[in-house]
């Protein structure tokens, strides 16, 4: 994990002149993120795989409810030469959950942004299979929501669950 | 796909005649066939990656040479049948015939419930899709809704046959947010325990891949071995499987008497197991013919894919997070990283079957090397404290009550914990708002991610190595579904 100046410098780097790239970064005692802005999570991720951070090695979804903007995706990166990790992290807001996709120059992002889409909703602008994958196409609903409720889901083969329960609408 | 359609596109226009239509038709195989026959040759006759070439005495390679040349002979032979006649007007209509067939979700040989798309020409695989989720049962959102040492369990059903693996991850994870220190016993007590359970998830992988590949008996033997470290398990933790061994700090209780002698036997036992089942696999010419210049794919595209652990290593890769990023004292061992060099099946065997050795190593160091202390940390916040405390301390029972009713609460923030598993790197993100339960548990399961480097390997190879490539891929359908 690259140390504070590092990440500083890490930062400087994915923001390349442009202060708006870059919105926020944390550093903690084994984590160092940087948040950056959702349509240009592809040139960081690029400006990152020129210091070496060259592997993606995990996509995963967040839902912060009840804080604004709601969804984060979260980029773990790691870097076999430096033997390093450092998090890129995108946050997006319900009315927009709009993320440009990676799959592009990382391919293993594929399953991983279908899962995000499927548990929560975030569509990966730009992913050529942009579809559930996990649950059965016809369901409605994301179920990671913070604010989907566990239970409550239909049984089926049963029989005694005639009608819907409509706890989405 | 697409290279290979180009290049059957291009003389079969120029032929008139059907018959000869219906052969080049038939070549693409039959090409193919020729080159992996010539391929295999070349591989014997020079320096193999496995030790078998470097150990063979000179009357075997004489054998081989003989062996080599009946199956030119065999492979010539059958590359000038021609299937028109039987076949009929279905083969010789059209050149690019394609047929999609469905595999699963409830084939055997899938390993679990996963669903396989083929597109077919003849016999040759030309694009695999995997269709995944028949065994999704919502375990991340399930652990939000439990306190942080109640979704230990649930995580353990992830991936069912490396249960201590994602209890590591998962406890490692939220260890970070806490902050505690975990004891030495404790820490080399998870690596005992790891190693054990690395060895019985790739006995069964072995088991069942040979399964695959025709070779039955293999089987009854890995399991005979995988059901001693089970009993290892359920003496010191009264649970075979899923055994909520690891807890938030430590390990739940000391292994007890008479563990450790258990433990040495099966450690003594262990290599010699690992030789007899090499005898058996590693010098069968069916097996090898079967594993070797299959399911191949270079380092690169490996590795865009985010392919890890032993399928990385098996091309070369000595990428280890053991050795690369130490956690729970892996730094106090020696060991070696198994890699390969080309990256098909036989290499994948080869890495899984050193590894087991090689955690045999680590196991016995770590028992030999076993430290004094507690076993669990000593914060009263995270683990409960010893049941004699209880009748004396007022303090340890409010403790106790408070973690038993609520849980602990994890201060805020956002962590993730990777380590190797036996398929490659098991991540947990865990993500806490500074409540009882985490906001957000997030397992990143390697078979989840391996299976989409599973086409790359298939494609372009006979339908029945596409079964053996999936094998030696290891998936695990409860870590893809969750």
């Amino acid at each position: 994990m690259p140390d504070l100046a590092a990440l500083e410098r890490l930062a400087d780097i994915v923001g390349a002149g442009d202060d708006s790239v870059v919105v926020a970064q944390v550093h903690t005692d084994r984590r160092s993120e940087i948040q950056v802005r959702p349509d240009a999570v592809v040139e960081s991720l690029e400006r990152l795989r020129s210091q070496g951070y060259q592997h993606l090695m995990s996509l995963h979804g967040v839902d912060y409810y009840p804080e604004e903007p709601r969804f984060g995706v979260i980029y773990e990166l790691l870097s076999f030469e430096l033997q390093d990790r450092v998090t890129v992290k995108v946050r997006v807001p319900l009315s927009d959950p709009h993320v440009a996709s990676v799959t592009g120059k990382w391919p293993t992002a594929s399953f991983q942004e279908r899962e995000v889409f499927d548990m929560f909703g975030v569509v990966f602008v730009g992913h050529p299979d942009m579809r559930r994958i996990l649950l059965p196409d016809d369901y409605i609903g994301h179920p990671q929501r913070r604010d989907f409720p566990v239970g409550g889901e239909p049984v089926l083969f049963t029989g005694n669950e005639q009608r819907n329960p409509g706890w989405w609408k | 796909m697409s290279t290979d359609d180009e290049k059957r596109d291009g003389p079969v226009p120029e032929d008139g005649e059907a018959t000869t239509g219906s052969r080049e038709h038939d070549a693409p195989a039959t090409q193919g066939e020729r080159e992996r026959g010539a391929e295999i040759a070349d591989e014997t006759d020079a320096t193999t990656p496995s030790g078998i070439a470097a150990t063979a005495v000179q009357e075997r390679s004489e054998r081989e040479a003989e062996w080599e040349e009946l199956a030119k002979r065999y492979r010539a032979d059958e590359a000038t049948i021609d299937f028109s006649s039987q076949l009929g007007a279905v083969a010789t209509q059209d050149e690019t015939e394609l047929l999609t067939i469905n595999m699963g979700p409830h084939h055997p040989a899938t390993h679990g419930v996963l669903r396989l798309l083929t597109t077919l020409e003849g016999e040759v695989i030309r694009d695999v899709k995997p269709i995944i989720g028949y065994l999704h049962t919502g375990i991340e959102k399930t652990a939000e809704d439990k306190a942080y040492w109640k979704v230990i369990p649930v995580v353990e059903r992830m991936d069912y046959l490396a249960y201590y693996f994602n209890a590591m991850a998962y406890c490692g994870a939220v260890e970070e947010l806490l902050g505690v220190e975990v004891p030495k016993r404790a820490q080399y007590l998870r690596v005992i325990h790891l190693e054990l359970n690395r060895i019985m998830s790739h006995l069964v992988w072995l088991g069942t891949t040979m399964l695959d590949l025709g070779a039955i008996s293999i089987l009854w033997y890995a399991f005979r071995e995988r059901e001693t470290v089970l009993d290892l398990f359920e003496y010191s933790s009264g649970q075979r499987m899923h055994t909520r061994y690891f807890q938030i700090g430590g390990v739940v209780e000391d292994i007890p008497a008479g563990w450790d002698k258990k433990l040495q036997r099966f450690l003594d036992e262990m290599p010699t197991r690992l030789d007899q089942y090499e005898a058996m696999l590693s010098k069968n010419e069916i097996i090898l013919q079967r594993l070797k210049n299959v399911g191949v794919l270079d380092a690169q595209r490996l590795q865009e894919w985010g392919v890890t652990g032993p399928l990385l290593r098996a091309a070369g890769v000595p990428w280890d997070l053991r050795k690369a990023t130490p956690y729970s004292s892996y730094e106090d061992f020696d060991f070696k990283v198994p890699v390969g060099t080309i990256g098909d099946n036989y290499d994948r065997y080869a890495v899984r079957i050193a590894e087991m050795r090689e955690s045999v190593k680590i196991i016995q160091q770590a028992l030999n090397g076993l430290p004094e202390g507690p076993t669990i940390t000593e914060d009263r916040k995270v683990a409960l404290p010893p049941r004699h405390e209880l009748a004396t301390s007022m303090e340890a029972l409010i403790h106790h009550f408070k973690l038993v009713t609520e849980g602990m609460r994890v201060p805020e923030g956002e962590s993730y914990f990777p380590i190797e598993g036996p398929r490659g790197e098991l991540g947990c993100f865990v993500r806490s708002d500074g409540s009882s339960k985490p906001a957000r548990v997030h397992m990143r399961d390697p078979s989840f991610v391996n299976l989409q480097a599973f086409g790359d390997m298939a494609r372009g190879e006979y339908i029945a190595d596409m079964i053996a490539t999936l094998a030696c891929l290891d998936p695990l359908l409860g870590g893809i579904d969750r």
